[in-house]
């Protein structure tokens, strides 16, 4: 690369976003043109950003001056080995998602494709200009682009109401985060006034404004990410686009959040406090919990996965937590470990949520049906798109030999040693905390199951299933492409983490990498394989070689012969689709179990019911416990100022001449 | 690791861990007599640990206390608990006012709290079963809870018994004993308290044909 | 990786195929003894299995292809756990390939293959079991994964192999968490095996049935499969339970004499362990489903307080 930097690519790379995205405008109602060019060309781009994050890695840092911006402040970008993890996984995930999206827009039953086609390239343009700004200037207006860009993608289909509803909520909450991000921002310049990342990083701060930084930051950022109680926006907002843009969403733009996350907290801040982990760990366990309870119980295979999706940003949460707790009392090479655990679940979340969600777009292309209790059987019709499903539920479900698995395991190998830690309440309490990521962790396989199950097998629920049709090539290669990456970040942890390494040793001084370089390629063990140690390829070659061994020992030895017939079913001859469980069947026992959990309102048949009905509605605690009544007093203030509404000019003019007395008054040097 | 510890502090600790599941046990516990069983088996490891520190150190008095500890915690009132049980003919299950499993989720909070407190205290004592000192106030804490959220008045005076347990436990291990005269002083309060409140139980019931202690809110001024 | 490691590895998984059926056996001869019924034969499990393979299998019409795979994976997994499992030596070079919370996910992966081949014929029966099958599954994962932590602080490791040596060959020390944790992890085996108070193995046609009502469509050699992996599941707990808190006698090398003289040794830790099963399956009513929660809770609970005990009192003094 003569004379271009890693960083120059990647700033054209944004621009040649921006041209796709301009071109699909200028295109208009061009849908083969749009589908079968622009997207597959940013598809390509797409791979190249994260070729080129791969190639960052471990690389020198680099920076930029861009002389764009006002007279006086041109956007400052750096590329360090953080941004590089995150660019890869902005541009490996967003690759699969563009090819799949080629397939899925070319059925032209989008909305006005050619303005979508622009927000989503500026999308994707903006989140890279987030990872690569390196003063609060350049970010604030990269990270508003990011939430502009995907307000308009979760309103394409803006004639319903509760999208425009869901749109608006999305709007205000990130907004709300921006604030708290400026206000953080602001309060790491130490009133100094200089906006850059380079300056603030050099800015000595109180302990009680740096805290002050730390909790604007997680509240700006958990904002975006979804974390509880600034989460409501999520469910509403990802099952609202169209599912190529709620997989960008969930899979890459909750991820930058994480990004911010971490580079306040652990670059731009230079001590940490460790009460600030227990904060992020406390918020992050409440999220994992309340995300993963309320996904057991949708009847929505696109809410389910946005709640399942609220659960692994706080399952983040906690391994960031954990990782400020380990630093905060300089045990770095744990710290390490538990980071490693925090930048392995983001990009595995890219995976296999983005994988889950571009599912759920062909189910819904093929039966027009997002409700659960409409769907099943769908593995006849549709068995590309079932079997690759089966690797995104296995990874979400948090289970070798797949991605989801391993990142929980460096998680748990982490909360392992927290009983080492010099403090008499937290080597107590934290350790049993990971009981409750297990708990966690094993309820996402109760979600996943009712996912897969549902939709996939049983009978089919409606008839009009039968003419399901499975995806079409472009959105099979962008399924395979996603799945393929949640096969290799599965069963090769060691080669990915050691690429990892760079960006952990970037903030904390240590890494993984010595000891993993002692180990085999195809073993994973941290600390020492003594202590610990796991290897996914062996445990997926032995199950396969078992399965393949076994096959053929049962065929050779006795027979392969195979008869059809009806179900058994214990002699029962009700086989009809509605005897099987409902998606609030299947959720029953933990409605039952975590009652308090929930805001119900059920109906149950009476004895002599005509027409006996069951129903059931699951509602949010935060809505009525935080949201409205904010709403109410909103609203009282809103009626009390009405009453400064007088009408006449002579009062409003009064209202200004006042104004300024007490200004003259008051603010005198 | 620890291989220095004793073995007769290894068999305290174990007593202890054992007493601890027991006070756990009781506070998950749905039958009356049940819960005097489990009462009696605590009891016995009470007895058993205070016989270990006798064995050990030598002490002429805490023989004498593990004596008695056998003769009134493990045979005289859990006789006379089930003498109540029978003459006042209590039947069926315990009723909680929280649910069990949140009780018992509230139970590991005090006795993780238990615990941390207890750490700076045990530091002062010298003895080699200091540990178990955070468990004795963990019995305290469990049993306190099980008065809480009982509606029997016999279980809360089983709560208090097992309180009284936790807190020999303390005394035994933070300081081999306290003096006789103390020993003997709380074991024949306790023992009075409980003839007591074997004479409340057959007034209440007359008063009010039930042990269920809710039944007072009804004795307020209003 | 010695030769003779890896030969005691085959051998470790040659004789998992062959007690697990004869205890799951064994653990039935006891009950009916117990239970004063004639006992079936010792080797009825067997019996069963050939009859299941040489029957044809009858497939609902619409059974897919997962349910067709998932025999064979679950039988996958269940062989691997046994393979890592220390049974007669702890120097297995599958040892490395999953540690303890490895080997939890790999019974999770076995268990979702289960519940999703429960569903996939669309049986009122079906996804019921699978249901309840992942309600058990939420509920004693979070217990077991507190009793692996117990072990994992005192042996300082989470390596099964490295746990059960470091248990085997220490100084007589009374461990009161291990007492906690042993306590716990029965509470686990058993629901997680399907056995009484939980779930009861030996019924069809009752409604509260958890095992056998995901499994109803399964016929011939995927029955065989099915029933082979089930009794393997047995095994691996079992000697995963004899091995954590009865660890004497397992070889700790590649010691051809101490590996003979482990076997018999085993055979009588599983009678005795199948017989105490048997007992605990007698002297107990199965529950109500909605018990289960509160049975696992207690495991849970006494998992934790193994975990707080061993910081208290094993770390501290």
């Amino acid at each position: 690369m003569s004379g271009l930097l890693t960083l120059d690519l990647l700033i054209l790379a944004a621009c040649a976003w921006l041209v796709t995205g301009l071109l699909g405008v200028f295109a208009g109602r061009a849908t083969g043109f749009i589908a079968g060019l622009l997207f597959p060309l940013g598809a390509v781009i797409g791979i190249g950003v994260g070729l080129l994050g791969l190639n960052a890695l471990g690389a020198p840092t680099q920076t930029a001056v861009l002389a764009i911006g006002l007279p006086d402040l041109p956007f400052h970008l750096r590329l360090d080995n953080l941004s590089a993890v995150f660019t890869l996984l902005l541009g490996f995930a967003g690759a699969g998602i563009s090819i799949y999206a080629a397939g899925y827009f070319a059925k032209g039953d989008t909305p006005g494709l050619g303005p979508l086609c622009f927000e989503y390239h500026v999308f994707l343009g903006s989140m890279l200009m987030v990872l690569l700004a390196d003063d609060a200037y350049a970010f604030m207006v990269a990270w508003e682009c990011m939430a502009l860009s995907s307000f308009f993608l979760v309103t394409t289909d803006h004639k319903h109401e509760e999208i425009r509803r869901a749109g608006f909520l999305y709007l205000l909450i990130a907004h709300i985060g921006a604030i708290a991000i400026l206000l953080s921002f602001g309060v790491m310049t130490g009133g100094e006034g200089d906006y850059n990342f380079a300056a603030m990083r050099t800015v000595e701060l109180t302990p009680t404004w740096t805290s002050a930084a730390f909790l604007l930051a997680l509240a700006g950022f958990g904002a975006k990410a979804g974390l509880v109680p600034l989460h409501v926006w999520l469910p509403e907002a990802h099952p609202a686009a169209p599912s190529p843009v709620s997989a960008m969403m969930s899979g890459v733009m909750l991820k930058t959040a994480i990004y911010g996350l971490l580079r306040v907290s652990f670059d731009l801040l230079h001590t940490t406090i460790w009460w600030w982990g227990v904060v992020a760990l406390v918020i992050g366990l409440l999220t994992a919990i309340f995300g993963v309870l309320y996904s057991t119980v949708q009847s929505d295979m696109k809410r389910l996965l946005a709640y399942s999706s609220i659960e692994n940003i706080g399952l983040i949460a906690v391994a960031i937590g954990l990782t400020l707790i380990f630093h905060a009392y300089g045990m770095d090479a744990l710290a390490a470990l538990a980071l490693t655990a925090v930048l392995y679940h983001c990009l595995a979340h890219a995976g296999f949520k983005s994988l889950l969600f571009l599912c759920t777009g062909s189910v819904l292309h093929a039966t027009h049906e997002r409700s659960l209790g409409k769907l099943g059987g769908l593995i006849h019709p549709m068995p590309w798109v079932a079997w690759l499903a089966l690797a995104g539920i296995i990874a979400g479900a948090g289970l070798p030999p797949l991605s989801g698995f391993v990142s929980e395991w460096l998680l748990l190998q982490g909360f392992l040693f927290s009983p080492g830690l010099p403090h008499p309440w937290l080597n107590m309490v934290v350790p049993v905390a990971a009981a409750l990521v297990v708990l966690v962790a094993a309820l996402a396989g109760f979600a996943m199951v009712k996912f897969y199950g549902i939709i996939f097998l049983g009978q089919m629920r409606e008839p009009a299933l039968k003419d399901a049709h499975d995806a079409g090539p472009w959105e099979r290669a962008g399924l395979v492409w996603l799945a393929l990456i949640t096969v290799l970040l599965g069963v090769l942890p060691s080669t990915v983490i050691l690429r990892l390494d760079a960006a952990t040793q970037q903030l904390l001084g240590a890494g993984l990498a010595n000891t993993l370089q002692q180990q085999g390629w195809w073993m994973l063990a941290p600390i020492s394989a003594e202590r610990a140690s796991y290897e996914p390829l062996i445990v997926l070659v032995s199950i396969a070689v078992t399965l393949l061994a076994s096959r053929w020992l049962v065929r050779s030895l006795f027979h392969g012969r195979v008869r059809r017939s009806s179900p058994w079913d214990c002699g029962y001859h009700f086989e009809g689709p509605r005897a099987q469980d409902t998606a609030e069947g299947f959720s029953q026992p933990i409605r039952r179990i975590f009652e308090p959990m929930f805001r119900m309102q059920r109906h149950f048949p009476a004895a002599r019911d005509k027409q006996p009905y069951y129903s059931v509605k699951v509602e949010d605690h935060f809505w009525y416990w935080c949201y409205l009544p904010i709403a109410r007093l909103a609203n009282w203030i809103s009626a009390m100022i009405v009453a400064l509404q007088g009408g006449r000019i002579a009062v409003y003019l009064m209202y200004s001449f006042i104004t300024l007395l007490l200004l003259l008054l008051v603010a005198r040097p | 690791m620890n291989a220095a510890i004793p073995l007769s502090a290894q068999l305290i600790n174990l007593f202890a861990a054992v007493i601890l599941l027991l006070a756990f046990a009781m506070l998950a516990q749905r039958r009356m007599l049940s819960l005097v069983n489990l009462f009696a088996a605590q009891g016995f490891c009470l007895f058993l640990a205070t016989l270990t520190a006798a064995v050990t150190t030598g002490q002429s008095h805490l023989f004498y206390s593990a004596g008695l500890t056998l003769l009134l915690k493990v045979i005289a009132l859990p006789w006379i608990l089930y003498r109540l049980v029978r003459q006042l003919n209590i039947k069926g299950e315990v009723e909680a006012l929280i649910n069990i499993p949140t009780t018992m989720l509230v139970g590991i909070v005090l006795v993780m709290a238990a615990f941390n407190v207890a750490l700076p205290i045990s530091e002062l004592s010298h003895t080699i079963t200091r540990g178990t000192l955070g468990i004795a106030l963990a019995v305290v804490m469990l049993a306190f809870l099980m008065m809480i959220t009982r509606q029997k008045a016999i279980s809360q005076v089983v709560g208090f018994l097992s309180m009284e347990n936790g807190l020999f436990l303390a005394a035994t291990s933070a300081t081999y004993g306290m003096p006789m005269v103390v020993e003997l002083g709380i074991a024949l309060d306790v023992l009075v308290g409980m003839i007591i409140l074997g004479v409340f139980f057959f007034q209440i019931r007359d008063q009010f044909d039930s042990l269920d202690i809710r039944h007072m809110e009804k004795l307020k001024d209003n | 990786m010695s030769f003779s490691g890896a030969l005691a590895q085959l051998f470790a998984i040659a004789l998992a195929l062959v007690l697990a059926p004869l205890l799951s056996g064994w653990v039935g001869q006891c009950r009916a003894w117990l239970q004063s019924r004639t006992a079936p034969p010792l080797l009825l499990p067997y019996y069963m299995l050939r009859k299941l393979f040489e029957k044809d299998v009858v497939l609902a019409h619409n059974a897919s292809s997962l349910f067709r795979a998932a025999p064979f994976v679950i039988f996958g997994c269940m062989l691997l756990a046994c393979a890592i499992v220390p049974t007669l030596s702890t120097d297995l070079p599958f040892a490395p390939a999953a540690d303890a919370l490895a080997l939890v996910g790999i019974f999770g992966l076995a268990r979702i293959f289960i519940a999703l081949a429960g569903m996939d014929v669309g049986t009122a029966f079906g996804s019921l079991g699978g249901r309840r099958e992942m309600l058990v599954g939420f509920l004693a994962e979070p217990a077991l994964l507190m009793v692996f932590f117990t072990l994992a602080m005192i042996a300082q490791s989470t390596s099964l192999a490295t746990i059960v040596e470091t248990l085997a060959h220490r100084e007589l020390i009374i461990y009161p968490s291990l007492a906690f944790a042993g306590v716990a992890f029965t509470f686990v085996s058993l629901a997680e095996n399907a056995r009484v108070p939980v779930d009861n193995p030996a019924t069809h046609l009752e409604l509260t049935m958890i095992h056998e009502a995901m499994i109803l469509e399964y016929t011939g050699r995927h029955l065989a499969l099915i029933e082979w992996a089930a009794s393997l599941k047995l095994y691996a707990y079992s000697c995963l339970g004899l091995a954590l808190f009865f660890p004497w006698g397992i070889a700790p090398g590649d010691n051809i004499l101490a590996l003979a003289a482990a076997i018999p040794l085993l055979l009588l830790k599983l009678a005795i362990g199948g017989f105490l099963l048997a007992a605990i399956e007698t002297v107990n009513a199965k529950m109500r489903i909605f018990r289960a929660p509160e049975f696992l809770g207690t495991a849970f609970m006494l998992a934790v307080l193994g975990l707080l005990v061993r910081l208290l009192l094993e770390v501290k003094v």
